[in-house]
């Protein structure tokens, strides 16, 4: 294959994260440049999740602990330390990557349910120690003040530069997602999904290449976390840690397809536009998370391979173009 | 000459299961052993404890002059032991040059991506999956998807192939397409350890013979030696089909 049709299956996702960002710019309205962070921040773990769950066939219902752990780390360093965003964010990229090494060591044994429960006990663990860590602020956070954001020229600066970088962090993640697919490093790791233990029979070293699919898995969200909080300008335990949001990514990942660069940004849109219309929904209000749990089940009964993986399943021409 | 594989007293054990007992012996380069014996005689638990799937409790495996007991299964592959299985294992979602891919990439070479897609399609034509190279694996019907296990072991290019029962489940026809198979891939270099109930096949195919039975080696010797044997009939004895086949093989 010429090196250029390898590429054709970036285009798509990255003229969708395009028109992302020019939305509110086009419209001219503050409040669409909100809704499009949130979408934005939702493909970028969306679609890191999916290295772990689409390309290695591993279930984690405790991804955001990463957005989280680097949310604090990085929070820390920008509130306690006078760090500047950019190193901060690094750091907090850096530290859920090395929380996911560590993590990956100890539970990749686990196969299965087994580890999708391990992934809920280590969010809910590292949730309660936080909790109680009076470094990090304990039960009620930390916050920002206000004249760090002087640095970038003002809030409002502030806004729209944190903007632009969620936008350049959906784009590494969807970058990073489609060279681990179309790599032989992501070979091995689909090996692995198929069926782990004929994957090492035919020499896939598949303990060190989940720990490294998790670890890259990681890093994103940490820096996702980093930027949203510093954004937030206020950081607590429940807002780092919603194990709620775990499960949304994974509807997110599952309803677009997972293993494909391009389902998890569509189901993250069509997610997050659901959760819209739900939020603002008198009736659906109070219910939005049982929606995302019957819609987990909907999606695991009647179209286990999501959207995506349907249209290609479905359509062999798309296949080129919708990996 | 200097065995190619050499299993030195090996012994597993599954809980209160003795599976398998001081099972010993050498195979020299560039030939094909045949491993036979009653189903749950311990065959395919041998395979395991050679490739690093489950390692022996006690004993020694030395592959090439060097000792890969207890190496996992993924170290073993890349020192160049590839093998088939008994009850087929392919990456369903991916294609079937993909999985053969898997073989190439991960095997004794290490190939990047476009020179295992090289020696995938150079693989598939000779195995007769050129057509279905684009297909899922999970789509191909038993006698394809046992095709395609010896493809990805074939793209591994290793220097010693352990093939579980290939022949199980084929028809006649296919059944002398893959003697044939399996003959040219000795041809080529890659010594060959086969488990096989295929009497006539692996009578006819194989240099030496080891008979296995409840986990221990009953009897080796040639091909004509081991059908003579009183020890091997009796063992067979049990399954009357079985001892019919070693009789019609002579
Ligand atoms: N993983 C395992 N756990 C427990 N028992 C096993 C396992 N693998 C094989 N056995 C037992 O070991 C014996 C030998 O099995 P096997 O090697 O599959 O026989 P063969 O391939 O000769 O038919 C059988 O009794 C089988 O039940
Ligand atoms: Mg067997």
């Amino acid at each position: 294959m010429s090196n250029w049709r390898r590429h054709t299956s970036l285009i798509l996702p990255v003229v969708v994260v395009a028109a992302l960002v020019l939305w509110p710019a086009v419209t001219g309205k503050a409040a669409n440049r909100e809704s499009a962070f949130t979408i934005l921040k939702a493909v970028a773990l969306a679609s890191s999740l999916n290295i772990l769950l689409g390309y290695t066939g591993y279930v984690s219902f405790g991804h955001i602990v990463f957005y989280g752990f680097g949310g604090y780390v990085g929070f820390y360093l920008l509130s306690a330390q006078s760090w500047s965003l950019w190193p901060a964010m690094a750091a907090g990229g850096l530290a859920a990557g090395l929380l996911a090494f560590l993590l990956g060591k100890a539970i990749l044994r686990l196969r299965g349910a087994y580890f999708a429960l391990a992934t809920i006990g280590i969010n809910e663990a590292l949730k309660a120690f936080i909790n109680n860590f009076e470094l990090f602020g304990g039960p009620t956070g930390m916050t920002l003040n206000f004249r760090v954001y002087q640095a970038y020229g003002g809030a409002a600066k502030a806004l729209e530069m944190s903007f632009i970088l969620v936008a350049a962090l959906t784009l590494v993640a969807i970058v990073v997602s489609h060279v681990v697919r179309t790599s032989k490093f992501g070979l091995g790791l689909q090996a692995i999904r198929e069926n782990e233990d004929a994957a090492e029979i035919m020499g896939v070293a598949a303990p060190n290449a989940k720990t490294w699919a998790y670890v890259l898995s990681a890093i994103v969200p940490g820096m996702v976390g980093a930027l949203f909080f510093f954004k937030n300008g206020n950081i607590e335990p429940h807002d780092a840690f919603p194990l709620h949001a775990s499960i949304e990514l994974l509807v997110m990942v599952m309803l677009g397809g997972q293993g494909t660069v391009l389902g998890p940004i569509l189901g993250a849109f069509a997610y997050q536009g659901m959760r819209g219309y739900l939020v603002t929904s008198d009736f659906f209000k109070d219910i939005q998370l049982s929606v995302s749990g019957v819609l987990l089940l909907l999606i695991v009964l009647f179209i286990p391979a999501g959207a995506i993986g349907l249209l290609r399943r479905r359509i062999t021409p798309l296949r080129g173009v919708l990996a | 000459m200097t065995a190619l594989l050499s299993i030195q007293g090996v012994s597993r054990r599954f809980g209160g299961l003795q599976a398998l007992t001081d099972v010993t012996f050498d195979l020299p380069p560039n030939q094909i052993l045949g491993l036979i014996g009653p189903n749950g005689a311990g065959k395919t638990t041998l395979f395991n404890a050679i490739n690093g799937v489950f390692p022996p409790n006690e004993g020694r495996v030395m592959f090439r002059g060097k000792d890969i007991t207890g190496l996992p299964p993924y170290e073993v592959a890349r020192l160049g032991m590839a093998r088939t299985h008994q009850i087929v294992q392919p990456l369903n979602e991916l294609t079937v040059r993909d999985n053969v891919m898997v073989g190439a990439c991960f095997g004794r070479h290490n190939h990047g991506l476009a020179e295992a897609r090289r020696v995938a399609d150079e693989v598939m034509a000779r195995v007769g999956l050129a057509p279905r190279a684009d297909l899922l694996a999970g789509s191909l019907n038993v006698a394809q998807k046992k095709r395609l296990e010896l493809a990805r072991a074939l793209a591994a290019q290793p220097h010693l192939l352990l093939l579980d029962e290939v022949l199980a489940g084929l028809n006649p026809t296919e059944i002398a397409e893959m003697v044939q198979t399996v003959r040219k891939i000795r041809d080529q270099g890659i010594t060959i350890l086969m488990i096989e109930h295929v009497m006539h096949a692996v009578m006819n195919l194989s240099d030496f013979i080891i008979v296995l039975d409840f986990g221990q080696v009953i009897a080796r010797g040639t091909p004509k030696e081991v059908a003579e044997s009183p020890k091997v009939i009796e063992a067979y004895f049990g399954d009357p089909k079985l001892a019919e086949q070693l009789k019609l093989s002579d």
